[in-house]
This record gives C-alpha cells, structure tokens and sequence, in this order.
C-alpha cells in the first residue's frame, strides 16, 4: 500500500502509535474494553488528512460503529468521531473515489479469483471498485469466482467459537477458488485471506493469497510496464 | 404461568449440536439443495420489482410506528373484532395461552382439532398440552404434517420439513399413515397427504391457526399459504381459535398492500401466495360460527422495551434470512434448538426468554449481513446480534476463557509498546510451532484454528520495524 501510494506521488505517514480499531472487542459483545481502542484511534489520527485503511471491516468498524459508541460519551468525543469519519478511507476507495485512479501501472501475469469480503460488499458497498483497479493490472486475467458473495466463515471470533460451522463455510470457499481455476485468491481484507490461505496452505491446493495491495504494487522487474 | 420457547431453555449450545450437524451428510445436502431454490426464486422476483427497497422502508416504517403504538392498535383490534362476532383473549405467556385455548376446545366436548400451519403454536408447545388434555391436533400443512408424523421438530420458520428430503418424507409416510404402497413421485406424496387430511377437515369441528396479519382498523386477521389446508381450517369447521402474537397487529387494510408484496415473494419466492385468507369476526351462515383470538405476549413486551433491538419484532416470519445464512445453510435449524431458527431466531429466542437462555445464538453467526440484505422488513441483525453479545458479557455469562483472552488482548492492544513486546514474545513462542512459514498445530484451545487451517508465522521482520528502519535510512 505504501509502494502504491507513493509511487502515485503521495507522501505516506506511519504513526507508529497505533494499535487496533477494537473491532474484535466489540464484536464479540466486549463493548467496554473496545472503547479506550477508539478513543486511543482518536488520538492517533488526529489532524491526519487521508486516513487509509487496507482492510474493509476495520472501516466498518470505524464508520458504523464509532459514531454508535460516541453517542454514549461526551460532546468532544461525539465531535472528534464526526470530524474524522470523511478522511477514512478503505485503500481502493482512496484510489478510485478520492485520488480517480484505476491505473496504478501494475504488473501481475497471474490469474486472479477475487473475493469480495462481506464488509467490502454489504457494509462499505465497495461494488466494482476492487475489480476495476484489478482489470487494469498489466497481464492480469481476472476469473469469476463462483457464489463470490458467500461469506468465507471467518468473522473474526466466530471462527474459533464456532469452529466446525467456520470449516464448514470455508470448504465451500475453497472449493468455489478451487473451480475458478484461479492461481492466486485476492481480497481487500487481510482476516479473510488469513482463513482462506490457512486452508488452502493445509490442503497443499496450489493457489496462494494475497492482499489487493500488494498485487497493485508488482512490477515488471525490468521495468518495462 | 411461565413464558418459554418451545424446549429451547433445555437446548444444548449451538457450537454442541451444530458439530453434530455438520457431520450430517444427508441434512447438509438438503438443506443445501432446498435454500439454493428457494434463494433462485426469490431473486428472480425480487429482482423484477422496481421499488423493492421503498416496499422494504415501507414495511419497515409500518412496523416500527405500530410498535411505538401497540397498546393502541391491540386495543383496536380487540374492540373491532369483537364488534364483528369475535371474541379476544389476553395471554401473558405460553401456559395461560395453552391453558385457554384448551379450555375453549373443551368447552365444544371436541377431542381433536385441525391445524393451520403456526409456529407461535410450537413456540408455546400447544400441541403438547392438547394430547395432555387429551385432545389430538392434526397438523395440515404438508411440512407441518410431516415433521408431526415423523415426531421432528421444524427446522426452517417457513418450511419446516427442509432438513427432510423426498425419499425419507415416502418413508415416515409409508410407516405413519399405515400404507402398504407408495410411489416416490411427488404427486404420489402429495396424493397420500390429501387423502390423510380430506377426511379430517370434513370431520373435526374445530381449527388453530395462526396469523400472519392481524388489522389493527377492521379487526379482521390474515392468513397466507400455499397448499389451500388453510382456506379449508379457517372455512370448515364450526370453531376457529386463532393464536396471534401481539407484533402481528398492522394499523389499516391498506398496509397490507405492502406486505402482501413483500412476504411471499420474500418467503416462497412467489409474486402472490396460492391462498390469502382475510377474515373479520363471524360471518352468519357463513364459516366458524364461532371464532377466538389469542393474543399472546410471552416475552414480547420484554424485546419491546429494549429499544436498541425491538425492530425484532419486525418480523413478519418470511424465512428468508435463513436461506440467505451461510450458518443456517451449513446447519440446518435443528441447531438452533428453538422453534425459530436462522439468524431471526438467533436474536428473537433469547430475547424472548429474558436472556436467560439460549446465549450461544447470539454468537452463531459470522456478522456478513445477507440476513440484513435480503429481509423484507429491513431488521439490522448483524446490529442486533452484536448488542445481544454485548448483554451476555455484561451479564457475567461470556465463558471464563474468552473473558480471560479477552481481557489479555484489551491489555496489550491499549499501548503500542505493549503489542511490540508481545509480537517479539510471539516470534520466539511460535518457533518450535513454525515449519516452512506456516504453523500447522497449535496447542490447547488454539487448536481450534489450527485443526483445519495453517496459521502464517509472526514475519521475521514486522512492518513496524521496516517502517523505523527505513525512516532511519532515509534520514542519512
């Protein structure tokens, strides 16, 4: 994301003071410690132009949720959420709605299933923006993947507390990257690749995950694309 | 007196009877074969109306003004239906309820009754305290029928029998209905079921049913179906109690506009249901000449007051978050271990029983929100189940060790000093873990990560510490 950013002629910052947006806490009904997490965001980001966020369910968190757990706190906390949700932004929304690229000069001569997470389709309604910076990847073959829309079964705690339904729902997962014929399994948030990966390393599947980030930022190493 | 949800106090944890489940070949094919349909025909009708999702605002809107209203429309119900003939009860919880219908089935010296399709009738065990008070209940809807023959519980809100396919239905009905042949055609099924039923709604005197609209501003009461058995329960017989829950009341006629296009499209996948029966109170010579309802609280008044999640009661029961569930779909609704299934029922059942039960369903869900997608009336589940873990926790009753980890993750996640100490911990406690990159087992209840999927190892070399090094080597 960094190589991407910059190589568009942006100047990236790293506070290295951050920790976690608290979206496992409050998800998993531990609303009470989630929220020092986001006060502690607060703090972090304050005064930041862009926010850019490579994961669509920490957004999720920030945008759907923030405000909810502001509302319980004081004027300055209800302010401080309100100021900063219209500079965070999930990375291709960044590229596509704030900077108006899909173009980001990149090289991958693989094919690519994409998995849109559930949170990167039903809560941020990233629609084809993925697909878009994907489709202008020099060499790149974009597959369908079959019921794309099903959720992977991660869902950040559920998949230990819920073990056998998790692996159930991965199978099928797998099963539909496996169809696609699909070489690599790319997504927008790094929880899901970590499950789908974590199968598809144990079944010895042959197709490997990565992150929409890190295709954007390939090259030709000789410089040509 | 008590308010329970049909056994669902006594079910085991999801993750307990889901396992099981999971391993269930047969249920999981079924279950696949029947929402996978289900969820085609639903799209391909949804996907024709222009003004779906003001349809879905408009429902959504309806309910929630009710709702803000309740005592008025309930009361205007009552005195609008008793104006028509009808006469109105008020029950608080499933045994007053089961306590007065029975009464009213023996106040006509019947010793059976026929049923319209009710799951708020499961909910409060009726048919249990029927043959208590000896009193036989027919079920007539053909799903209804075959989960009561095969002594099964319902496993889908809309389509009880779901978890059953054609080959076992042949065979409950083969050994149940005393047949010496039978044909593995549906028709051949369907035939069998008709003349099981014709007899009995020409012979039984008296009918339960359901609602799925009560109409604040006629009084009259609305039931949709497929097969015609309820045209038949609500028309036939002498005697019709219907057991209604106190959310189905809507204000006017006319809202009914918008929810007859919205359930069964959203249910059944279909533009309109085969059967839409509307009746007001008793009409002379002319259906029940005797007619009850059964207005039933049982734990609703409790969802009600909660006001971040009373759109629960929303719900008009189109089943289609269930289809829509990528739990449920792997499940089935036998895990749920209530009458409500899905992720509807995964809010409504423990609220319903004040949180006191059933609080693994809350957690059996992975948050991707298509049971907030497809549902008609626009409840915001994932919202819902979220704030339903949160009272578990604060109610002390999360497991030990998930408070523990919990608790533990709060603690490094508050300082980034603290998560840097713990990543390089990490890196030195995954070493005897980590082969080729991966880690493929790990102990205690870790495992339950590492049982089916392999875990990247902590990097050599974080992103935070390329950042530092790099910002170091750009300064010289």
């Amino acid at each position: 994301m960094v190589a991407v950013l910059e190589k568009l002629g942006h100047t990236v910052e790293f506070r290295p003071a951050q920790t976690c947006c608290g979206q496992m806490h409050y998800n998993t009904g531990y609303q009470r410690e989630a929220l020092p997490m986001m006060e502690h965001f607060l703090e972090v980001f304050r005064g930041a132009e862009a926010i850019c966020i490579p994961s669509s369910s920490c957004v999720a968190m920030i945008r759907d949720h923030y405000p909810k757990m502001a509302a319980h706190g004081d004027a300055a906390l209800k302010r401080a959420v309100k100021n900063m949700l219209p500079r965070v932004y999930e990375f291709t929304e960044l590229l596509v709605d704030k900077l108006g690229v899909t173009d980001v000069g990149a090289f991958f001569p693989h094919s690519v299933a994409l998995h849109p997470s559930c949170h990167s389709l039903r809560s941020l309604n990233l629609g084809d923006r993925p697909a878009k910076l994907l489709g202008s990847v020099r060499g790149l073959t974009l597959v369908d993947l079959p019921d794309a829309q099903e959720c992977c079964g991660f869902g950040g705690t559920f998949a230990v507390k819920n073990a056998d339904v998790s692996a159930a729902m991965l199978s099928d997962k797998v099963r539909c990257v496996l169809n696609s014929g699909a070489e690599v399994c790319a997504a927008v948030d790094n929880s899901c690749l970590m499950h789908i990966g974590g199968a598809l390393s144990r079944q010895r599947a042959g197709v490997r995950v990565l992150h929409l980030a890190e295709i954007l930022a390939s090259r030709d190493e000789k410089g040509v694309a | 007196m008590s308010t329970y949800v049909g056994d669902a106090a006594k079910a085991p944890k999801f993750q307990t009877a889901a396992k099981a489940l999971v391993a269930d070949t047969q249920v999981r094919h079924n279950v696949r074969h029947a929402t996978d349909i289900i969820r085609q025909k639903r799209a391909k009708v949804v996907g024709e109306m222009a003004d779906w999702e003001e349809l879905r605002e408009s429902g959504h809107e309806i309910k929630q003004h009710t709702l803000r209203h309740l005592d008025f429309y309930l009361e205007q119900f009552e005195t609008k239906c008793t104006a028509a003939g009808g006469t109105v009860h008020w029950a608080r919880d499933a045994d007053e309820a089961n306590g007065i219908i029975v009464g009213l089935v023996n106040s006509q010296q019947a010793k059976e009754v026929i049923k319209v399709k009710t799951m708020t009738s499961d909910e409060i065990k009726l048919n249990v305290a029927l043959e208590a008070a000896g009193i036989t209940p027919y079920e007539t809807d053909l799903a209804d029928l075959i989960v009561q023959l095969g002594e099964d519980k319902p496993s889908h809100i809309v389509v009880p029998a779901l978890h059953r396919n054609r080959m076992e239905i042949r065979r409950i009905f083969l050994d149940k209905m005393n047949l010496s042949e039978l044909g593995y055609k549906p028709e051949d099924l369907a035939a069998a079921a008709r003349s099981y039923l014709r007899e009995k709604f020409l012979r039984v005197p008296v009918a339960i049913s359901g609602a799925n609209f009560a109409v604040a501003e006629t009084g009259s009461v609305c039931v949709v179906e497929s097969e015609g058995n309820g045209r038949m329960c609500v028309s036939l017989p002498k005697v019709l109690i219907s057991l209604i829950g106190i959310e189905k009341v809507i204000p006017t006629f006319q809202d009914l506009e918008v929810f007859l296009q919205t359930l069964p499209r959203s249910a059944t996948g279909e533009r309109m249901n085969p059967y839409n029966s509307i009746w007001t109170g008793v009409t002379p010579e002319d259906g029940p000449q005797e007619f009850h309802v059964v207005l039933l609280d049982n734990g609703r008044t409790k969802v009600l007051a909660d006001r971040e999640a009373r759109e629960t009661l929303d719900c008009i029961r189109c089943g289609a978050c269930l289809n829509a569930c990528p739990v449920y779909r792997q499940t089935g609704g036998h895990a749920y271990g209530s009458v409500y299934g899905g992720p509807i029922g995964a809010i409504l059942t423990p609220q319903l029983q004040s949180m006191q039960h059933s609080q693994t369903l809350p957690y059996a869900s992975s948050l991707c929100g298509a049971c907030y997608e497809v549902c008609p009336v626009k409840i915001n589940i994932p919202e819902i189940l979220v704030h339903l873990r949160n009272k578990v926790v604060e109610q002390g009753d999360a497991p030990w060790e998930e408070k523990m980890a919990m608790k533990a993750a709060a603690y490094v996640l508050d300082s980034p000093e603290r998560l840097e100490r713990a990543r390089n911990v990490g890196r030195i406690a995954q070493k005897p873990f980590v082969k080729n990159g991966v880690i493929s087992h790990l102990p205690g209840g870790l495992d339950a990560w590492t049982s089916v999927r392999d875990l990247p190892a902590l990097p050599e070399e974080s992103f935070r510490e390329w950042w530092v090094k790099r910002e170091r080597e750009g300064q010289v």
